[in-house]
């Protein structure tokens, strides 16, 4: 059993750059059809990637590469720890300390658009982080456990008891993935109104590893909608497979179809899905099965 | 040798310029040119960028503007100057205020000429960039310097006109 | 021998006030303070070794049933209470205050009088009594270290103050002795006396400068722990007459649940009136409003009543009550209360720039997530509270010092002054980063009881409180943050600022790093040896408290120590790595030093980033009200209900 876990945490650990590059690959692809462009090859993100690697390192304050280093080894036990069946509230209090140090490599540096990012990086956390919280309480009121290894073994989806936490965490999975319309603190797009936002002042290597963490982010956080599907039954992981396809497919359009918006209106819309539906929701389960 | 082609990405600065070569860059990634085929991608920050995209002429003004943002991006990196003004200041090259084109005060590796300059020629322009920043990653790699030669040759050209 | 050693802790702090207020203004008050921590510290330490020692901490004691003289000399105390306090009142023409330390002092003197003679333990010492002392201990004699140097640079500064410094010591000293006898009393007169003693010397600390807006606040804390103190006698009385005729605080605690069940809402009206007194002394919305008064007092003073002292005296007591409010209405409206303050307070706190102020919302809210466990009341939150206490505790303090320090050298307290500390005074930034990421950030034990908390409301199916936490610990993140940002932020300006901290501060502030520190690492051993044994006490709840099994603790401390490891290792692996420094980007026109940028003059201008606030949405101003209003309406309700139920039970 134990080793079962090590197993899918080592493999986490391995080739989740693999299917996080591949996946950001496809994303590309299918932005790129939406617009009716032909867009860049599949594996695009792993050229990036190779050569932001193999460019000179640079950094604007020195501690910045430390800080860096750190907000990757992090993300990685984030998921290093879902994926070992580990309690998915501490997965998540890690993800926060991870978020920190990247905060830290922003505002290290003096500069007013990485500073700006990096506040509006905290906001999007704000904006964020009841929901997830909330999603770790309902599975734990489903399922009696935190551990994801405990999750996954109940004989129905949580997601059949969890519609509104389900609609909620995909609300804010556009915040957490850096999609438009909440892109604000940093975006994929090229045409931010403050340049790169969190990320300006990490150049050539720097931005490898921030590329790789989020790689390596957005697997976890797709892991995460996994465990709203996967039961006992070995058939659900494919289930898992096609509602995070649909899911990010769904992010996809939201992305290409939606303005940014200002960073007072995420919070407010996003705190106010989490009360109405991930709330509501919690209600009512505790009234049925309390 | 690693092969970094793939992944240009293009820092775009416009200098004194009409905004005619402006708008064409940005048709580049329209999809009618849909230079992203390419793995170019218009990025603001220097610090991510490997070509510098220059429009316009270089004045007074913005001569050591375009100085930091060069000395910004890291290694390897590739000028390329885009339309007639930023390859030798053109129409405006008389002005008071015009120093010239951009290699007055960087080094600059792709002329590509034209009022304004075609999107074909832009990503044309933008490729034969990608073979030196190729060239400049292997010296760079077997610990050569890169600016020294290249800044000898230039001053050597400019005593020669 | 050991066991007078709780007299010792009682009364020495005492003597030592004593001598330092005869000391008047010479230099000998330094050494004598100095001392007096030095042995208060061993004391407790000593104490607690022994106790750890000679019977594996397997106790509840009880001492000094017959205790004549020192019930004299407490009734001496209490009369000399209501005359100072009445003296005040009435130099300062606020009479009405008067009354509210004169009415319940007698009717708690003619309860004792007639009361019926018991024989009853007045000192009972058991787990979390001794928790307590050395909590008070350490953190109070570090805290007393720590003021004997602060007073000197505070006096150089505020030439306007007029210097009574031993006077001040002294009352942290008197404020010391209250807290031990506060926390191994047993006896219900006992326990108002040291109430009452604590809110006077908070009073008279809080109006040290005497500038007029130290004397607004110093009334504004005195009238509401003296509302509080009243509420105690009142349940006292009610307890003494209508529930059970005893003046024991142990039988109380015991009779109280086998009272309730044919006795109702009776029963249940004096342990709201202690919570409720324990709301005032928590700084628990609607009464949160004296804490942040208590700003305006010298450092060690407001470090004092955040941190071991004062606020903790009220959690004691809700521990204390947790097993009987777990379930039942009070505890409910109670938790409200608390979560209700979690969140208010978070919010109001990230409108804040002021330290201090940042620092004082943070204690109200950490206060009310610990009432919030205590008034769940089951064995996890009370877990997770006594935790949460003991953290707290331990960075608060370290908090509140090292801004003090930081605010002597750099005259601000400001922490958008503070934009670069970490190149201006780089051990105090330090020493704040530490305090800081012990308040919320893994590694500290604070995570571990806040997910405890957590889970325990989950199982409790309290929603409203899930919903508070949630939301309140997101914002906690974000000014916590904001404020670690700036720490490190490359600063504006080259300033040389002349760092005027003293030795004892220094130290003051290593003892506490180290205390974090261990603290984390030996959370588990002190979970199973220490915390465990409380929850499990035949008082409490018989259960096992740890929501977490210590060999998952184990596994969890130890990922979590990861946090600290690795980030220096990284440091130290890459420091030799090839990297090239660039210049910010500024659109091509920094100057040269990232913190400014050419304007179209060609004139350097300094660009400077100030954080997010929010101020105009989120101030104290605007919100305190609405919530204090709230919070009384839910005070109201309660007290109307256990008021309407034991009249109507009565007749």
């Amino acid at each position: 059993m134990i080793s079962g876990k090590l197993i899918s945490a080592i493999c986490y650990v391995l080739f989740a750059p693999l299917i996080g590059g591949l996946i950001d690959g496809i994303g590309r692809k299918i932005s790129a059809r939406m617009q009716r462009r032909v867009g860049p090859p599949l594996l695009q993100p792993f050229y990036d990637l190779g050569k932001l690697l193999h460019k000179d390192p640079v950094h604007v304050a020195p501690s910045q590469n430390f800080f860096m280093m750190s907000y990757l080894f992090f993300i990685v036990m984030t998921g290093g720890m879902m994926f070992l069946g580990m309690d998915i509230l501490m997965c998540m209090f890690v993800l926060s300390t991870a978020v920190m140090f990247l905060y830290f490599a922003a505002v290290v540096t003096g500069s007013h658009y990485s500073a700006i990012g990096a506040s509006r990086e905290l906001l999007q956390m704000v904006a964020y982080e009841p929901c997830v919280l909330l999603t770790c309480v309902a599975f734990y009121l489903v399922r009696g456990s935190f551990e994801t290894a405990e999750i996954i073994k109940g004989d129905v989806s949580p997601i059949v008891y969890l519609p509104g936490v389900f609609v909620a965490f995909i609300f804010i999975l556009t915040i957490k993935m850096r999609k438009s319309p909440f892109d604000i603190s940093t975006s994929h797009h090229p045409n931010q109104e403050i340049v790169k936002g969190i990320t300006s002042e990490i150049g050539s290597r720097n931005f490898g590893i921030y590329t790789l963490a989020e790689w390596y982010e957005t697997v976890f956080l797709l892991g995460m909608v996994a465990l709203f599907i996967i039961n006992s039954n070995p058939w659900s992981i494919l289930a898992a497979v096609v509602v995070i396809a649909l899911v990010y497919f769904l992010e996809i359009l939201i992305d290409n179809t939606s303005a940014r918006v200002k960073s007072d209106v995420m919070i407010k819309v996003s705190w106010a899905v989490t009360l109405v539906a991930a709330g509501f929701n919690i209600l009512v389960l505790i009234f049925f099965l309390g | 040798m690693y092969k970094i082609t793939r992944s240009p990405w293009v820092m775009h600065y416009d200098g004194s310029s009409c905004n005619g070569c402006d708008i064409e860059v940005l048709a580049c990634l329209t999809p009618v040119y849909d230079a992203e085929r390419f793995g170019i991608i218009n990025t603001g920050d220097p610090l991510q960028a490997d070509i510098l995209l220059i429009t316009g002429g270089i004045n007074t003004q913005n001569a050591p503007v375009v100085k930091q943002l060069y000395d910004q991006m890291a290694d390897p990196k590739v000028v390329v100057a885009v339309g007639v003004c930023a390859c030798t200041g053109g129409v405006f090259k008389d002005c008071y205020n015009i120093l010239g084109g951009a290699d007055q005060v960087i080094p600059v590796d792709v002329y590509v000429p034209g009022c304004a300059a075609r999107p074909q020629a832009i990503i044309d322009g933008i490729v034969k960039g990608i073979g030196v920043f190729q060239e400049r990653l292997e010296k760079m790699e077997k610990g050569e310097s890169l600016t020294d030669n290249k800044k000898a040759e230039e001053t050597a050209e400019s005593e020669d006109k | 021998m050991f066991d007078l050693i709780i007299p010792f802790l009682i009364c020495f702090p005492f003597l030592i006030a004593v001598i330092l207020l005869c000391c008047g203004k010479s230099k000998f008050g330094n050494i004598v303070s100095y001392l007096g921590a030095v042995v208060i510290m061993i004391a407790s330490v000593a104490f607690f070794v022994y106790k750890g020692v000679s019977g594996g901490f397997a106790f509840g004691q009880g001492m000094y049933v017959n205790t004549e003289i020192a019930d004299y000399v407490i009734l001496a105390g209490e009369i000399l209470i209501v005359l100072v306090v009445t003296f005040l009142s009435f130099k300062y023409k606020r009479y009405w205050v008067s009354l509210l330390s004169i009415l319940p002092t007698a009717a708690i003197i003619f309860q004792e009088e007639t009361a019926a003679h018991e024989e009853i333990e007045h000192i009972y010492i058991d787990k979390l009594a001794l928790l307590m002392i050395i909590l008070v201990g350490v953190v109070g004699s570090l805290i007393i270290m720590y003021a004997v140097g602060y007073m000197e640079g505070y006096h150089n500064h505020h030439k306007e103050v007029q210097d009574r410094r031993n006077y001040f010591l002294a009352l942290l000293f008197m404020f010391m002795g209250a807290m031990f006898g506060f926390v191994t009393c047993a006896s219900l007169i006992w326990l108002v006396f040291f109430w009452e003693c604590t809110s006077v010397c908070s009073f008279l600390l809080i109006g040290y400068t005497r500038t007029e807006e130290a004397v607004e606040n110093s009334f504004r804390a005195l009238w509401m722990n003296l509302l509080g103190g009243a509420a105690l006698v009142v349940g006292i009385i009610v307890f003494y007459n209508y529930v059970y005729p005893t003046l024991s605080f142990r039988t109380f605690l015991m009779v109280i649940p086998q009272m309730t069940s044919f006795l109702g809402a009776v029963g249940m009206l004096p342990v709201f009136l202690m919570a409720f007194a324990a709301l005032t002394k928590s700084a628990q919305l609607p009464f949160s409003t004296w804490l942040l008064g208590a700003m305006v007092a010298p450092t060690p003073s407001s470090t004092l009543l955040h941190s071991a002292t004062m606020v903790k005296a009220g959690i004691y007591i809700l521990i204390r009550l947790a097993p009987l409010m777990a379930g039942t209405p009070v505890g409910t409206f109670i938790a409200f209360i608390g979560g209700f303050t979690f969140i208010a307070a978070s919010l109001m706190a990230v409108s804040q720039t002021d330290a201090k102020k940042i620092l004082a919302m943070s204690t109200i809210s950490n206060l009310g997530l610990m009432t919030a466990c205590a008034g769940v009341g089951t064995a996890e939150t009370t877990w997770a509270c006594i935790f949460l206490l003991l953290f707290h505790a331990v960075s608060k303090s370290l908090l509140f010092q090292v801004v003090g320090a930081t605010e002597n050298s750099l005259h601000s307290r400001d922490v958008e002054d503070f934009h670069g500390l970490l190149y201006m005074l780089p051990k105090h930034a330090m020493f704040m980063f530490i305090g800081i990421t012990g308040m919320f950030l893994a590694p500290f034990g604070m995570l571990i009881a806040k997910w405890s908390a957590l889970k325990g409301m989950v199982d409790g199916k309290h929603i409203l409180l899930i919903l508070f936490i949630v939301f309140g610990s997101a914002v906690t993140s974000l000014y916590w943050c904001k404020w670690m940002g700036k720490l490190i932020a490359h600063p504006h300006k080259e300033k040389k600022v002349k760092d005027v901290t003293h030795a004892g501060e220094m130290l003051s502030f290593w003892i506490h790093g180290l205390a974090m520190i261990l603290l984390c690492v030996f959370l588990p051993v002190i979970s199973i040896y220490f915390v465990d044994p409380i929850i499990a006490g035949s008082d409490m709840f018989n259960a096992n408290g740890a929501a977490i099994p210590a060999s998952t603790m184990y596994i969890l401390i130890t990922i979590l120590m990861l946090v600290f490891i690795v980030p220096l290792v990284l440091y130290a692996s890459g420091k030799n790595d090839h990297s090239t420094e660039k210049l910010a980007y500024m659109g091509g026109i920094n100057t040269g030093k990232n913190n400014g940028f050419v304007d179209f003059m060609g004139e350097e201008k300094t660009l400077m980033m100030s954080n997010y606030y929010f101020d105009k949405m989120l101030s104290i101003e605007k919100l305190m009200k609405p919530a204090q209003v709230v919070a009384l309406v839910a005070l109201l309700i309660i007290l109307g209900m256990l008021g309407g139920y034991s009249i109507g039970g009565m007749f």
